[in-house]
Formats: C-alpha cells, sequence, structure tokens
C-alpha cells in the first residue's frame, strides 16, 4: 500500500513508471494484476471444463472409447516435460532474485526448449488425429470426421476405434470436439508463454535483473505455473479417466 | 462559500491534460488515463448513436399493427442489432470506460491506473470489436436476438452470426482488461490516508463492477467462441442434432449475462450515491451498507442466472432455487434506495441538473426492481415470459437506471472533464423531457405485456395498438430530449463559462485540483486527512483550514 510515501522518487529505478511513487508499488500492482488475470483464465477454462463435466455423465460409453484412443504414452511425457519445464522456471526466478545472470539464461533457455518441446509432442499427436480422421466436423475443409472402427474379434489396430458399448462414433466426435478444443487452447497458452520467455531471455541478456528488479521474471512465472496446472487437469480429464474400461468391453 | 481547499490554484494559461500536448497522434497513442477516457466518451456515444437509430425503426414499425415498414426479416435483424449494439458497445462500457476511467485515478489521488498501456489497448480492443460488428451489420446483418440463443443461432441463421459474434467476443476483452485496470488501481494506488472506508462509494460500486467484469466475461467469450466454431465447423456442443444441449449455451450466456446487468446498473448507483449525498450536501446514510451492497449485488448477482431459464426446461428445483435466489438480490438494492432517500431526509437540497437524473434513477430503478420480482416469481414468470412486461423491466433498469446515471454523472463531472459548465436551465429542461419520454416509452409496454403482447414481432393485434402509439409518441421525446445534451456539451467545449477548480463546493479529490486536471492529476501527492462527504459547517471548515495550513498539511 502507498501509506507514508509521499516522499517521491527518492533514489528512482529505471525500471520505475511515472505513475508509481515506488519500486515495492510497481512491484505489488504488477503482482496483483497478474493474479487478477489468472483469475480470468480460469472461468475462461472453466467453462470447458464444465461442457467436459456435462457431457462426459451424459456420454460416458463414448467420451471412454475416444479417451482411450488417446496416446497415453506421449501424453504421460508431455506431462513429465511441463513439469520440468516448471522446475527450471521455478529456478530462472530463483536466480534472478540472487541476481546470478547467467543461471538465469540459462533456465530461461531449458524452458524455452521444454515448452517448445511440448508443442511438438502436441503437434506429432494432432497429426496421428489427422491421419485417423479424427478432427470434428468441417474443422479441416475437406477432411471430416471419419473414424475406422474395430470390429469385435478383429486384431488389434492402434489406427481403430474400439467402440464401448453404448458409443455412439456421433458422440466420439463431440469428445474431440472438447478435447481440441481445451488443448488446442491450452496450447495458444503455451505459445503465448514461449513467446514471453524469448523476451525476458532477451532481456535477461542485457542485463536487466537482479535483486532489486526482477518481478517481470515473478510474473510471467505466475503465468506459466499456471498454464501447467492447466494441463495436470487436462490430462487425467482427458487422458486416463475410462482408462480401466479399456479391455473390459 | 469557498471553505474547501484545493490543493493548487488555477489560473487561465495553466497547462491541463488537454492543451497538453496537441495532433491526433497524441490522443491515439495517449497513455493518460484522463484522455482514453474521452477516447471511449467518443466512441460509445457513436454506437449509442447507432443503436438509436435502430429503436427509431422499431417503433417506427410498431406504429401500425401490421408489418408494413419492415419486413419480418429485417425486423429481426433490426431489434437485434439494437440489443447488440447498445448492451455490448454503448451500456456496458458506458459509466466504467469514460467516468469510471476518467474518475477513478482522481478519486483516490493517484497519477493514473495501474496500467496505463493495457487502458489504452483495452480502447482498442474495443473499437476492434466495434468494427468487426459494424461489419456485420454493413454485409447483412445478424437476426439471432442479442442472446445468439443456439441451436437458431449455430445452424438455421442465414444471417452474419459468425461476424457478430466475434465482434462481441472481442469487445469482451476490453472489458476485462477494464476491470483488472481498476481492481489492481483501487488496491494499490490509493493515496496516503485515503483508506477503504474513505473511499467515495463511486470506487466501491467500481470495485463490484470490475469483479463482475473478470469473472463473467470469460465465460461468456468461450461461450461465444464455442458457438463460432460450432457454426464454422459444424459440429456441436450446442446444436441437440449433434447430441449438443441448447440449454447449456443458456445457462452459459446467462451466467454472464445477468450479471452483465449488473455490469450496466452498479456504476450507475456508485453515480448517485455521489450524487445523492453531495447535491444533499449531508454524509451519505449508512456509507459501509451501502458499499457493502455493492458487493453483496456483485455476488448475488452470478447466482441468478436461472430465472432466465424458467420456461427453457429447466429442473423444478432449480427453478425453486433460482427463484429464491432472485428475490434475495433485491435486498442489497433495496438497501441502497433506503440510504439514499435517508440521506435525502433533511438534507440541503439543491436540484441541478445531475441530482434531477439522480431522483430520476431512484424513481425509476425501483420501478425496474419491483417489476423484477413479478419476474422472480415462478408463476407470473410463466405467464409474462417473452411479452412486452420483460421489454418494459429491463429497459427501466438499463435506460432508467443506467443510463439517468450516465447522464448524471456526466453532467456532474463535465465541469472537471471538459473544463467547463454546462448550460444549467437547458441541462434541467432535458433531464424533465428525458424523464417524460422515458416514462411515456415504457409504462405502457408493461400493460401491453401484461395483457399478453408477445415481444420480437413486427405485427400484433389491434387491440395493442394504443399502447404501441403511446410508446412511440414516447420514444419521440425520448429521442428529442437525448438530442439536447449532445448539442449543449459540444456547445459548451468552446462556449461555455469556465469552470472553477471546485463547482459545487465538495470535499471530494476530484474536486480539489484543477479543472480540466494536469496530466499528472495533482502536483504532489495528495494526503487525505479527511472522511468520504465530509460536510462540516462552513465556519468548522475554516479553522481545520487554518490549522492545516499552520502545520502546513495540504499546501
Amino acid at each position: 500500500m502507498a501509506e507514508g510515501l509521499a516522499v517521491e522518487h527518492e533514489h528512482s529505478h529505471p525500471a520505475l513508471q511515472h505513475h508509481f511513487d515506488n519500486m515495492e508499488q510497481q512491484r505489488e500492482a504488477g503482482t496483483l494484476g497478474m493474479w487478477v488475470f489468472l483469475v480470468t483464465e480460469i472461468m475462461f477454462f472453466g467453462a470447458m471444463f464444465f461442457a467436459y463435466t456435462l457431457y462426459r455423465t451424459t456420454y460416458p460409453a463414448a467420451f471412454a472409447s475416444a479417451s482411450n484412443h488417446l496416446d497415453l504414452t506421449l501424453g504421460a511425457v508431455n506431462t513429465v516435460v511441463l513439469i520440468l519445464s516448471s522446475l527450471t522456471m521455478a529456478l530462472a526466478v530463483y536466480s534472478a532474485q540472487t541476481g546470478k545472470r547467467r543461471n538465469l539464461i540459462i533456465c530461461l533457455l531449458l524452458t524455452i526448449v521444454l515448452g517448445l518441446t511440448f508443442l511438438g509432442i502436441k503437434a506429432v499427436e494432432y497429426r496421428d488425429k489427422y491421419v485417423d480422421n479424427l478432427i470434428p466436423g468441417q474443422l479441416i475443409p475437406g477432411h471430416p470426421f471419419n473414424p475406422q472402427v474395430q470390429e469385435h474379434g478383429t486384431p488389434y489396430d492402434k489406427h481403430k476405434l474400439h467402440l464401448l458399448p453404448g458409443a455412439t462414433v456421433k458422440n466420439v466426435e463431440m469428445f474431440y470436439w472438447i478435447y481440441f478444443a481445451m488443448t488446442g487452447m491450452h496450447a495458444v497458452h503455451m505459445i503465448i508463454g514461449v513467446g514471453l520467455m524469448l523476451v525476458l531471455l532477451y532481456l535477461a541478456w542485457k542485463g536487466r535483473f537482479g535483486p532489486e528488479y526482477h518481478s517481470p521474471i515473478e510474473i510471467s512465472g505466475l503465468y506459466w505455473h499456471f498454464v501447467d496446472i492447466i494441463w495436470i487437469f487436462l490430462f487425467p480429464l482427458l487422458y486416463l479417466l475410462g482408462r480401466h474400461l479399456e479391455h473390459g468391453g | 462559500m469557498k471553505a474547501i481547499e484545493t490543493f493548487e490554484t488555477p489560473s487561465a494559461a495553466r497547462v491541463n491534460y488537454i492543451n497538453a500536448q496537441y495532433g491526433l497522434k497524441s490522443w491515439l497513442l495517449t497513455k493518460d488515463h484522463k484522455r482514453i477516457a474521452l477516447l471511449y466518451l467518443g466512441s460509445i456515444s457513436f454506437f449509442f448513436f447507432i443503436g438509436g437509430l435502430y429503436a427509431m425503426f422499431i417503433r417506427l414499425e410498431l406504429l401500425t399493427p401490421q408489418g408494413d415498414l419492415l419486413s419480418s426479416t429485417t425486423y429481426n435483424k433490426v431489434f437485434t442489432q439494437h440489443g447488440i449494439i447498445m448492451i455490448f458497445f454503448f451500456l456496458i462500457p458506458s459509466i466504467p470506460a469514460t467516468l469510471g476511467n476518467f474518475l477513478v485515478p482522481l478519486m483516490i489521488g493517484a497519477k493514473d491506473l495501474a496500467f496505463p498501456r493495457i487502458n489504452l489497448l483495452s480502447w482498442y480492443i474495443y473499437l476492434l470489436g466495434g468494427l468487426i460488428t459494424i461489419y456485420a451489420l454493413l454485409a447483412g446483418g445478424v437476426d439471432t436476438g442479442w442472446t445468439f440463443y443456439a441451436p437458431y443461432s449455430t445452424t438455421f441463421s442465414n444471417s452474419y452470426v459468425i461476424a457478430a459474434g466475434l465482434g462481441v467476443f472481442v469487445s469482451g476483452f476490453s472489458s476485462i482488461l477494464t476491470g483488472l485496470n481498476f481492481i489492481v488501481t483501487i488496491h494499490t494506488m490509493r493515496a496516503p490516508g485515503m483508506t477503504w472506508f474513505r473511499l467515495p462509494l463511486f470506487i466501491w460500486a467500481h470495485y463490484a463492477t470490475s469483479l463482475v467484469m473478470i469473472l463473467g466475461t470469460p465465460v461468456v467469450a468461450i461461450t461465444i467462441l464455442l458457438l463460432t466454431f460450432e457454426r464454422l465447423t459444424h459440429v456441436g456442443i450446442f446444436d441437440p442434432a449433434n447430441g449438443g444441449d441448447p440449454v447449456l449455451f443458456q445457462h452459459l450466456f446467462w451466467f454472464y449475462s445477468h450479471p452483465a446487468v449488473y455490469i450496466m446498473v452498479l456504476p450507475s448507483m456508485g453515480v448517485v450515491s455521489e450524487l445523492i449525498a453531495n447535491f444533499s450536501r449531508k454524509n451519505i446514510f449508512g456509507y459501509t451498507f451501502v458499499a457493502f451492497s455493492s458487493l453483496a449485488i456483485a455476488v448475488f448477482g452470478f447466482l441468478v442466472w436461472g430465472h432466465h431459464l424458467f420456461v427453457a426446461g429447466q429442473s423444478v428445483y432449480a427453478g425453486l432455487v433460482f427463484s429464491f435466489l432472485s428475490f434475495a438480490v433485491a435486498i442489497p438494492s433495496a438497501i441502497k434506495v433506503f440510504n439514499w432517500t435517508a440521506t435525502l431526509y433533511k438534507g440541503s437540497i439543491s436540484y441541478d441538473t445531475p441530482m434531477l437524473y439522480a431522483l430520476g434513477f431512484i424513481g425509476l430503478f425501483t420501478i425496474g426492481g419491483m417489476t423484477g420480482l413479478f419476474l422472480a416469481a415462478l408463476a407470473i414468470d410463466v405467464h409474462v415470459s417473452d411479452t412486452y412486461f420483460i421489454v418494459a423491466h429491463f429497459h427501466y433498469i438499463m435506460v432508467g437506471g443506467a443510463l439517468f446515471g450516465y447522464l448524471g454523472g456526466l453532467h456532474y463531472w463535465w465541469p472537471k472533464i471538459s473544463g467547463r459548465m454546462y448550460p444549467e436551465g437547458w441541462g434541467r429542461f432535458s433531464a424533465l423531457v428525458i424523464f417524460v419520454g422515458f416514462n411515456l416509452t415504457f409504462l405502457p409496454q408493461f400493460v401491453a405485456g401484461y395483457l399478453g403482447m408477445p415481444r420480437r414481432y413486427h405485427a400484433y393485434p389491434p387491440e395493442f395498438q394504443v399502447f404501441n402509439v403511446l410508446s412511440s409518441a414516447g420514444a419521440s421525446i425520448l429521442g428529442v430530449g437525448l438530442l439536447i445534451p449532445l448539442i449543449y456539451l459540444v456547445w459548451s467545449m468552446r462556449y461555455g463559462k469556465h469552470a472553477e477548480a471546485n463547482p459545487w463546493h465538495l470535499p471530494g479529490l476530484e474536486w480539489r485540483t484543477a479543472s480540466p486536471p494536469p496530466t499528472e492529476n495533482f502536483v504532489t501527492t495528495p494526503i487525505v486527512t479527511w472522511e468520504a462527504y465530509e460536510f462540516a459547517p462552513p465556519e468548522e471548515t475554516r479553522v481545520v483550514g487554518r490549522m492545516r495550513e499552520e502545520h502546513g498539511i495540504g499546501d
């Protein structure tokens, strides 16, 4: 709070903007701003989680069948990649606070690499879905949703959709629609996050951050962790729930 | 009487935020919250004019029972576009983006909002959303109703739903950014001594509004985005033909769009709290109750959306709960009305233009709120759903409430914004014309609706004609009434009497700097040593003022 800070710009830092009294106030405003922004993000994703919950309970068999068709290995690897990137992000914040410029640059670079790895694996998954004709509706013109369904008793084919009893192809399409909406929106956030990291990397290279000024790293870290947490919810909801039914039907 | 000290002595050749810089670039790239407020003022006035044109066509068409002026398709587009423009591009940004933008930093003693660049960005996002919507209107229009109900919007409508939806989606982010900026500013940028309970009630109202903006808008954003994609890709979560649920759309839509009513009316309540206290020259009755009732409205406002689904196949038990909660939200609103009237009691009331709007607000908002209780009652709601009763009810809240507060606030702070006085005689006259025109327009609609006239049709049975003729006559009076302030406010910017720093002799911080304020708002950071609405007798203020001078405070 600003109480008792009527004396302005005692020893003003070059990064202090004109409308703030001091660095402390500027840091507080920036941090609170990011938290408020993350609240809006929760509401943004919240509407999709709500739609997911509704249709998961309405069409449990179709959702389990579609979920089983997702690539568990790639999803799990991606989860590990993101958790690691959160670790390197946290280390980046620590390095900035303690003024270790070299470590800060290394940690930011690692975060970027891990973020890009995640996006790359996600792209591979999307490509697999494209090959299996699992892109819903006319999302890609001329390439409609048209999966091959595994006949009962035929040898297992990983490109074919194994339908549990009670599941219809139409409702599987609904799952893929929600899957692409949620993971796609998450990927957009990842891309923005990598962009942020690149800007921070440039500024860190220029030596802008140190023990007395590191709030951009902290604030971007909040964003990065938030995007990770969204994935931590997406992974079990989309990939894991209903796995036990895979061979039961 | 000149009892209240200012922090700066105004002089004629003083540099202020308007004449500090010249040129188009200095406006389009400004980071000054006061200039951004003026940019918003210009753009929302433009959209208000377009929305008003559509209203004019609606009232002309309904003058006769036959559908003679507009075809049913055109009529559908006209009322849809009236709704979309007025709600998303006028009412939602109206008070927060103009008066709020201008006054939040001034009232709390800050130099600017916490994020000036984001503030400017929000205006550009608003403009972009507006341009996309205007494209939709010019390309062929949209006919779904402003509610975009699925599956009509996703599957059957042959109009520009995608463009209009994207326009609304984009403009939503400007609202989110404004709310975010206000919350952070109010938390972190208050001047020394400006404690939470010294804040003007305008600030409390904007804080509550911002909460609704940041919590509600993202939900409608993603909903409209899903709807747009559903229309684009023909796969659906809202269209029952694809296994989707249209009631899900209604839930998600009203989860934002009911609280959006409070985005429109809460800032107006903040303005009215200022006006009632200041033009009665009395401390507001029950400051904490009025402050917390704003927060209560914001919270309860999020729990009542289901009353829009009473006839949409919602479960009976959900209907009961939503009905009860909708009654509950009337309590904090009533607290405000009672506290305003109690403030008037034994006050030294002056009937200047802003006060006329404030008193009009109390009456019209009470009518709008009470008829809202009719609609919260399950049985009556079934009878009047989708009739003109609803139309009249929400216009009493949105026009009688939100617009009256906006106009009252605009007149009240006009000397601060423009540095000029508006012509008081014309101001009072137009306030009366607007009040009469408004009531003549919408009171008959309550009756027509209760007798069963449905909304959204271009033709109607002849027995309803008398109400519609009254309504159209009232609308033309209302239209003229709204043109008068437009003319004299523009006129006053050049020819009005120069305003002094504190023309109303009030204690608020915004009146203690020059009119118009300098770019940095206050020459030195103000130190707040008084309570909100502290009207001491003149002699006493002078003594306190002398003591402050002796101690070197507030010079």
